[in-house]
């Protein structure tokens, strides 16, 4: 029992369904992060996880300032026109200082680091997206029980973010 | 703490990071190196000497630092030391650990 509670961690699946800044920055994060530990990591993004992919949208994405409580602006008042925007800027300028890559050089790093890409293939169906829609160096278009066949093995965990 | 390694006597952490980077020396590196597997080659003491040199600037490393080097890309520092690039390198160039998340 000792012995498999100490078993390490070989391989994260990580599930990315939301397109929100700090939402693709976590999961992102944790992707590189476990590379740097020499753990093997994977992103499937799914519904609006997609838009991470998304060439056009990619490095345009916003942070949340509507029933987000943390970003300490009142609901009514983040719902304003341009709120979004702002509090997106202050966020970037301040993931710049410490160091934290724009989403498409980010993609790049996790792919130079072997984290593989994939798309989901029913979302992509949904939003209408092709595979030239996305960023070029995605591994494939999955089904969820492609992306299950994949989280074979011990020391596997499949992360939902 | 104390540890002989190559034997010369210096001083570490609890994890075997070197804390003095005066007390480190080539043959240091080749041992902590052969730690990790890795035969060091003119490739590895690159990347060593960029980290090195960061360190006395007191940059903080980061893996997006490391590719913007042109020491070495992303791709052939995971090649170079793997199974943790950045801990592993830091290691045998006798500096401190990195924090970053990046």
């Amino acid at each position: 029992m000792s012995e498999a509670n100490n078993a390490p961690v070989k391989k994260m699946m990580l599930i990315l369904s939301k397109a929100t800044i700090e939402n693709v920055y976590a999961c992102f994060v944790l992707a590189n992060g476990a590379r740097m530990e020499g753990i093997e990591s994977e992103i499937f993004c799914t519904f609006f996880g997609l838009e991470a992919l998304n060439k056009k949208r990619l490095d345009h994405l916003h942070v949340a300032t509507v029933g987000n409580p943390a970003m300490h602006i009142p609901t009514m008042l983040g719902g304003l026109p341009g709120m979004e925007a702002v509090a997106t800027k202050m966020m970037k300028a301040e993931m710049e200082k410490l160091d934290i890559p724009p989403v498409g050089e980010f993609l790049d790093i996790l792919k130079a680091s072997g984290t593989k890409l994939w798309a989901c293939k029913l979302a992509m169906d949904m939003f209408k997206l092709k595979k030239e829609d996305l960023y070029d160096d995605i591994d494939g278009v999955l089904t969820v029980g492609d992306f299950y066949a994949r989280a074979k093995g011990e020391g596997t965990h499949v992360l939902f973010i | 703490m104390e540890k002989i390694i190559a034997g010369k006597t210096v001083e570490v952490n609890e994890e075997g990071y070197m804390l003095n980077l005066n007390e480190w020396n080539k043959e240091i590196a080749n041992e902590l190196a052969a730690e990790h597997e890795i035969a060091m080659n003119d490739e590895h003491w690159k990347v060593i000497d960029f980290l090195q040199d960061q360190h006395r600037n007191e940059v903080p490393l980061s893996i997006r630092k490391i590719g913007k080097s042109g020491v070495v890309d992303i791709k052939k520092f995971y090649a170079l030391f793997p199974n943790g690039p950045l801990k592993i390198s830091s290691k045998i160039a006798g500096i401190t650990k990195p924090v970053s998340c990046i």
